[in-house]
């Protein structure tokens, strides 16, 4: 029976052609965002302005449908990198980014809108969007998964 | 299906479930409490096994589907890829394609029978039609079903079938460019096979229920061949023919299981492993073993329209069986004549399944010409004759009486069987690859052999080394990555030791943002890179013959084993073809032709190769390759390193085939033998 189920999963190639991938970021200029895709899954990398960070980082937490401070979600000393999976929490659609009322994220399918940090704020997505298993290998570049 | 049933549930949510439809009255009356005649033998369990493996090849089929791609361009490769790397999608892909052989394999004994007890009179016409009609059926969703891996034997059969109809008198052309979808068979004809053999089993599937259904109002012939007449002629078919229904199904599953798991080349075609090239026919097209009595026939009649009515007429005529055989006496078991010369048409399909498997030359086509006139005496003379002029010995007056004047017999009816066994492989598995003109390469001791064979480690990566440093240079592994190199069942590397290697190599990749391609370090998720760009390059390169890729080399090739020796190799397993020849061919050089050979320009005597003039020049050489391990670094050693490391690379999960294949035979032993013992005790009381 098992191998009848099993066979579903994603098979060897598949996870093999998900190895971590390395992106480089020097040509992201201030308030740009890029989109890559790893595993299948569109990743939003933007380099944020001082205002962007700012916004980010003053919201009182208890204000947030989903608390969490920016600081958790960059990587210490590399606070205008926000990388996050672009894929909305509600029902998996692609947020627009630099769209919305919070300098971040709206999505287009149910309203729901995420601040410069990828946090919801508003609509119906329940979480924020969440950031990838990602390092800095060098100043410029990182490595994804 | 045999009247309204007495059924009634005493749940109430059940009751109402009933009134409203009475399906487990249905059930309970077609599967239960169903009258089956108590002097069934074996032969009918044939039913059961059917019903099992038609829904087996369905489920099976469903789920390869979900990672099949019928592209022209891609269908092989997808193949590959399921072997490979789905989970468990070997033993999924074995069993759908061992399954298809094992389904004729029983319907050929299930019309045997039906043959030999007269299933086919009256009252039991029909059903006997919609028989014939889901054998039909079956032999088209076979056909297509071959297709589908597009590899040489898939094209050229499909090539060679669909030009059987342009035998039509004014409107073959058109109809083969209409099955084709093209001028050839290409991807459009790919496309539409696929979509009709996901189609067909289903239609299958509604036959057989007409095919039971017809069965439960005449209700099941039985070997005395007399209609049960009180409640003594018959048990009800729960739990009695259930439990023997479930003994010969798991008897069977044994059978099956060896192919599977042990053998699960053995019917198939070596040349079914090279992918279909448009522009070669392979030196012999054989089709599928269920198929080669009526290729016989085909080829045997030397008129082309002649010899597809001919094929055709071979199996329509088992449609009017019915009133071609008007003998009132059913079953043979009374017929003296005609059991003898059931069984000699028994040898006629056989002979005819051999022949269809030799070239078509010589004494095979005098002898195809006279077994096919005998195959249509057998129905056109034979039987309309013997029921006007045999004397039928006396029927038992019932079933009940039968039962009770039963006596041996029982061994006749084994051998029987291991005969017919013995025979439908005959024809089954000769491959006709008689005039090869090659020396058969020697049986080597390989470790991978045997039902518990295993890789030799060591072997396995001495001979990536020769291939890496080699072969190589010429010769593609394109359906192998360097991950492969640290799963189980591999050379042993660890995960770093794949990367390691993969870097080495470099990998052209792209496009990058500005559109370009640009080349990078290998990742252990790349594929070995090939040497060539494309075909015409590497012929280019070599002199006019295209060195093939050895990802699948060791089962892409193989020789003739010939009588009895294949029948032999079904019990000891004997697969190891590929790897010989591979091994010998490395090994087979010689520097000088023998006298009276005339090699060609740019050619190079081999004495393994088929033909002699090979455009490889002598590959490997003493001393060439450092072996690391103090392994002696001759030709020798090398030719058996690198076919191990090939063969690795053939069927990377090897291992695991043979592993599980011993779990589950230990399992269905258990579980047959204690069906038998079962089944003993509940049919204790009927006997």
């Amino acid at each position: 029976m098992w191998p009848l189920v099993a066979q579903m999963n994603p098979d060897a190639a598949t996870i093999a052609a998900g190895a971590p991938i390395e992106v480089d970021l020097t040509p992201i200029a201030v308030g740009q965002d890029i989109k890559v895709f790893w595993r299948g899954k569109p990743i939003y990398i933007s380099h944020r302005t001082e205002k962007q960070i700012k916004e980010a980082q003053n919201v009182p937490l208890a204000s947030l449908p989903d608390p969490q401070a920016d600081s958790a979600r960059v990587k210490p000393g590399k606070d205008q990198w926000l990388v996050v999976v672009g894929i909305c929490t509600h029902l998996g659609c692609i947020p627009i980014a630099h769209e919305g009322n919070y300098d971040g994220f709206f999505c287009p399918c149910h309203g729901s809108q995420y601040d410069s940090s990828g946090r919801i704020r508003q609509g119906p997505a329940p979480a924020n969007l969440p950031v990838p298993p990602y390092t800095f290998v060098s100043d410029t570049k990182i490595q994804i998964g | 299906m045999s009247g309204p049933s007495d059924f009634q549930p005493t749940n109430p949510a059940l009751k109402w479930i009933e009134r409203r439809l009475p399906i487990m009255g249905l059930v309970h009356s077609s599967f239960v409490a169903y009258p089956t005649p108590r002097n069934l033998n074996y032969w009918w369990t044939f039913g059961a096994i059917l019903s099992m493996m038609l829904g087996l090849q369905i489920l099976t089929g469903v789920i390869l589907a979900m990672h099949y791609t019928p592209h022209a361009d891609l269908a092989f490769k997808s193949i590959e890829l399921i072997v490979r790397d789905v989970n468990y999608g070997w033993l999924l892909r074995n069993m759908h394609a061992c399954g298809a052989s094992m389904f004729f394999f029983a319907v050929y004994i299930h019309m045997f029978r039906g043959l030999y007890y007269g299933s086919y009179k009256e009252p039991r016409e029909i059903l006997w039609i919609l028989g014939v009609i889901i054998y039909l059926l079956m032999m088209a969703t076979g056909f297509m079903g071959y297709v589908l891996p597009w590899g040489q034997m898939s094209f050229w059969g499909a090539t060679v079938i669909t030009n059987l109809f342009s035998a039509v008198p004014y409107f073959g052309e058109s109809i083969v460019t209409l099955l084709w979808g093209g001028y050839a068979v290409g991807n459009p004809t790919l496309n539409r096979f696929f979509s009709l053999h996901y189609l067909l089993p289903f239609v299958i599937a509604g036959v057989v229920v007409l095919h039971i259904w017809a069965l439960h109002v005449a209700g099941q012939n039985n070997p005395a061949g007399v209609e049960p007449k009180t409640e003594k002629d018959t048990v009800p078919f729960t739990p009695y023919a259930t439990i023997k229904d479930a003994f010969g199904v798991s008897c069977f599953m044994l059978f099956f299981a060896w192919f599977i798991f042990y053998m699960p080349n053995y019917l198939g075609d070596a040349d079914n492993y090279i992918p279909a090239n448009p522009g070669v026919t392979p030196a012999h097209i054989v089709p599928e073993w269920y198929y080669l009595p009526f290729y016989a026939i085909l080829r045997s009649i030397p008129n082309k329209l002649a010899g597809v009515v001919a094929m055709f007429g071979a199996i329509i005529i088992l449609a009017f069986l019915p009133w071609l055989d008007n003998a009132r006496t059913r079953s043979s078991k009374y017929r003296p004549l005609a059991k003898q010369f059931f069984w000699i048409f028994v040898a006629v399909c056989l002979g005819l399944g051999y022949l269809g498997s030799q070239p078509p030359e010589g004494i095979y086509v005098v002898a195809g010409r006279i077994l096919t006139v005998l195959y249509f005496a057998y129905f056109l003379i034979l039987l309309p004759l013997l029921s006007r002029i045999e004397k039928p010995r006396p029927v038992p007056n019932s079933i009940a009486d039968d039962v009770l004047a039963k006596h041996g017999g029982k061994v006749a009816s084994v051998i029987v069987a291991l005969v017919v066994a013995g025979g439908l492989l005959v024809g089954g598995t000769q491959n006709a690859r008689a005039d090869d003109h090659g020396v058969a390469p020697p049986a080597n001791k390989w470790s991978f052999s045997g039902p518990l064979g295993k890789f030799d480690r060591g072997a396995l990566q001495r001979g990536l080394k020769v291939y890496k440093e080699v072969c190589s240079a010429c010769h593609g592994l394109s359906y192998v990555a360097f991950r492969n190199l640290a799963e189980a069942g591999g050379p042993g590397y660890s995960v770093a030791q794949a990367a390691a290697f993969a870097s080495d190599y470099k990998i052209k990749d792209g496009p990058d943002d500005k559109g370009e391609m640009f080349e990078r370090a290998g990742r252990p998720a790349d594929y070995f890179p090939s040497p060539f760009p494309n075909e015409n390059a590497a012929r280019a390169a070599n002199g006019g013959a295209a060195p093939p890729d050895l990802s699948l080399i060791t089962k892409a090739r193989s020789y003739k084993r010939g009588f009895p020796m294949f029948l032999i190799d079904f019990f000891t397993q004997y697969q190891e073809q590929g790897p010989d020849y591979v091994d010998a061919v490395l090994q087979g050089y010689e520097d000088k032709p023998p006298a009276g050979f005339t090699l060609p320009e740019g050619a190079y005597y081999n004495k393994y190769f088929p033909g002699h003039a090979i455009k490889m020049p002598k590959p490997l050489s003493d001393g060439q390759v450092t072996y690391d391990d103090g392994s002696p670094a001759t030709v020798a050693q090398y030719a058996k390193d690198v076919t191990t490391f090939l063969m690795w690379t053939a069927e990377p999960h090897m291992e695991a085939r043979k592993r599980l294949g011993l779990q589950v035979f230990v399992f269905l032993i258990l579980l047959t033998g204690l069906l038998y013992f079962t089944k003993k005790k509940v049919w204790a009381n009927a006997h």
